[in-house]
C-alpha cells in the first residue's frame, strides 16, 4: 500500500530485549529528564504579588465617562444598547432640568445605566457605537462575587470619578488611556 | 511474684518506652512533611512552585491538611463490616510503624549512667521480624476493600495482595544473597559488618537493585500504585473512605515509605556509619554521644535521600500495567534474584577454598 504522506512511520513491533524488559535503562534516561526539570525557571507568576501586565489592546470593566468639566457625557440614546450582541446593556433616559447643566453634558441624560457582568463579553461594541465618547472598556477585571444580582452594574459602580473633585481617582479610572 | 516484679531492670523498661515514644513520633512527624516533600518535588518536577501559601514555603501545609482530613465527615458505608471497616486502617498503620522496632537507629548514648542503645529491639532474627510484619501489610490494603464492600475497593485491594505477596518472593530471594554474606539476620550486627566504608551495596549491586524495585511495590508506590490507580479503580481500596480513616491509609504508606528508606539504608548503605569518618577512632577522641547524634543525622541524610528518591521515581515513571508487573516480578526479578544467589554462593564457596577450584 501506498503511503499517504512522506512522514508515514513503519511502527516496529519487535519483542522487547531482555535490557528493554528491565525498564532500567529507559527509566534512568528518564530520571535524568525530571531531575533537570528541577532546576529550570517555573512559569508560574504568583498571583496577588505579582500580575501580568494586560495588552494595550484589553478590553475590561466598562466606564461611563465624563467630560473635563465632570459632567456625564451620556446622553441615553441607546446606541450602545443595540450594538451589544450579548444584550447586556439596559437604560432609562430622563431630560435635564434647569440648573443641573453641571451635572450633564446633553439636554438628555440616562437616569438609569445598567450592565449586566455576566452578560457581558467584552467585545468593546458599546465603545465604538457611542456617539458622545461617554463609554469606553478599562483595564480592570470584574471582581469576583457571590450573588448574581451584584454583578448588574449600574450608574454608581460604572461612572468615573469626578475629575474636578477627586481627581486622583479620576486619573487612576482613567488609566493609560481614555476617550 | 513480687521478687519477679522487683528483680526487673525498671530502667531498661523505662529507656525502652521513652525510645519507642520517640521513635513513633519521629516516624510521624516525618511521615507528615514526607506528605509535603512530596508535593513539593512535584511541583518542582513539573515545574511549578507547590505549596507555598501557608507560613513560609508552605511549611505549615501538613498542619492544615491534618487539619483538613480531621474535620471532614467521617462516612462508614452501609452494607460494609463496620469492625473490619474501621480495623482496616488501624492494621496499615500498625504494621507501618511495628518495623521500626528492629532498626538500629544509632549506636549508644552515656545518659544517666547508662549505656542506652538507640535501637528498640536487636532480636537476632531482625530481617525475619521484618518480612513478617510486612507481609502483615497486606490485610491492611485486603481487610481495608473488603470491608468497603465496594466492586472497585476489592479489585484493587485483591491486585494490591496479589502485587504484594509476588514482590515478596523477589525481595527475600535478593536478600538471601546478602545475608549469606552476613551470616547473620541481626540488623545491628550487619551495620556493624560495614562499618569500615565497604558497605554491602558494593558487594550486591544487583541485590540492591532488586530490594529497591521490591521496596516500591511493598509501598504500593508508582509505578506499581496498581491497587489505588485512580484512573481505573476510583481511587482503589481507600475509596469508600474519608476523614482520619482515609488520612490514615495515606500516613501509612508514608510511614511505610521511611522505614523501608531506613531499613535499605541499614542493610545496603551502612546504617548509622557515617561514611569517609572512622567511627570508633571518632567516638574515642570526641564523645560517644556527640558520634550517636551525628550517627543518627547521618542516618537520617540516608533515609533522606532515599525518600527523595522515591518521589522522583514516582513523578517520573507511569504506573505499570497488571501483565507488566506480573511479568516483572515473576519473570525477571525472581529469576535474577536467584541467579544473583547462585553467583554470591558460588563466589563464597571459592573464597573459602583461597579461589582454588
Amino acid at each position: 500500500m501506498q503511503a499517504l504522506t512522506s512522514r508515514a512511520k513503519v511502527v516496529g513491533r519487535k519483542p522487547m530485549t531482555f535490557l528493554e524488559k528491565l525498564y532500567i535503562p529507559v527509566i534512568a534516561k528518564a530520571m535524568g529528564i525530571t531531575f533537570g526539570h528541577i532546576f529550570k525557571k517555573k512559569p508560574t507568576v504568583s498571583y496577588p504579588e505579582q500580575r501580568r501586565t494586560f495588552s494595550p489592546v484589553f478590553r475590561g470593566v466598562q466606564v461611563l465617562n465624563r467630560d473635563e468639566e465632570g459632567r456625564e457625557r451620556c446622553t441615553a440614546c441607546g446606541l450602545c444598547a443595540v450594538a451589544c450582541p450579548a444584550e447586556a446593556i439596559t437604560m432609562e433616559a430622563a431630560e435635564r432640568l434647569p440648573g443641573e447643566e453641571d451635572l450633564y453634558k446633553e439636554e438628555k441624560y440616562a437616569a438609569r445605566y445598567e450592565i449586566n457582568m455576566l452578560r457581558c463579553i467584552f467585545c468593546g461594541l458599546c465603545e465604538e457605537a457611542c456617539p458622545k465618547d461617554a463609554v469606553y472598556l478599562s483595564e480592570t477585571l470584574v471582581p469576583s462575587n457571590f450573588n448574581r444580582e451584584s454583578f448588574v452594574y449600574g450608574k454608581k459602580e460604572l461612572l468615573i470619578p469626578h475629575p474636578l473633585k477627586e481627581p486622583e481617582a479620576y486619573a487612576r479610572a482613567r488609566g493609560e488611556r481614555g476617550s | 511474684m513480687h521478687s519477679l516484679l522487683l528483680s526487673a531492670d525498671w530502667g531498661l523498661i523505662i529507656e525502652k518506652m521513652v525510645l519507642v515514644a520517640i521513635i513513633i513520633g519521629v516516624s510521624l512527624f516525618v511521615a507528615m512533611y514526607e506528605t509535603y516533600a512530596e508535593r513539593k518535588v512535584a511541583a518542582f518536577i513539573q515545574d511549578r512552585h507547590g505549596p507555598n501559601r501557608a507560613g513560609p514555603f508552605g511549611i505549615f501545609q501538613p498542619l492544615a491538611d491534618g487539619l483538613k482530613l480531621f474535620s471532614k465527615e467521617e462516612i462508614v458505608p452501609n452494607h460494609s463490616n463496620k469492625f473490619l471497616f474501621v480495623l482496616g486502617p488501624g492494621l496499615a498503620m500498625l504494621t507501618a510503624m511495628m518495623t521500626s522496632a528492629v532498626v538500629p537507629w544509632g549506636g549508644h548514648i552515656h545518659a544517666f549512667g547508662r549505656d542506652i542503645s538507640l535501637q528498640i529491639a536487636d532480636v537476632n532474627i531482625g530481617i525475619l521480624y521484618i518480612f513478617g510484619v510486612v507481609s502483615m501489610g497486606v490485610y491492611g490494603v485486603m481487610i481495608g476493600g473488603w470491608a468497603s464492600n465496594n466492586k472497585f475497593s476489592l479489585l484493587a485491594a485483591i491486585r494490591g495482595a496479589s502485587q504484594i505477596i509476588s514482590y515478596e518472593l523477589a525481595m527475600g530471594l535478593s536478600l538471601i544473597a546478602l545475608l549469606m554474606m552476613t551470616g547473620t539476620l541481626s540488623m545491628h550486627e550487619i551495620v556493624q559488618q560495614q562499618m569500615d566504608g565497604r558497605y554491602y551495596v558494593l558487594y550486591q549491586p544487583l541485590g540492591f537493585l532488586i530490594f529497591l524495585v521490591c521496596a516500591f511495590a511493598e509501598c504500593n508506590r508508582t509505578p506499581f500504585d496498581l491497587s489505588e490507580a485512580e484512573s481505573e479503580l476510583n481511587f482503589g481500596y481507600h475509596q469508600e473512605y474519608s476523614s482520619m480513616k482515609l488520612g490514615f491509609y495515606l500516613f501509612a504508606e508514608y510511614v511505610n515509605m521511611f522505614i523501608s528508606s531506613a531499613v535499605m539504608a541499614t542493610i545496603f548503605w551502612g546504617g548509622y556509619d557515617i561514611p569517609f569518618v572512622n567511627d570508633s577512632s571518632f567516638g574515642l577522641n570526641h564523645g560517644a554521644n556527640l558520634l550517636a547524634i551525628l550517627q543518627v543525622l547521618c542516618f537520617f541524610a540516608k533515609i533522606g535521600i532515599f525518600v527523595f528518591f522515591f518521589m522522583w521515581v514516582r513523578w517520573t515513571v507511569p504506573r505499570f500495567r497488571y501483565d507488566q508487573l506480573m511479568k516483572l516480578g515473576w519473570k525477571t526479578l525472581i529469576p535474577l534474584a536467584i541467579l544473583n544467589m547462585l553467583v554470591t554462593g558460588f563466589l563464597i564457596l571459592l573464597r573459602q577454598n583461597h579461589w582454588h577450584f
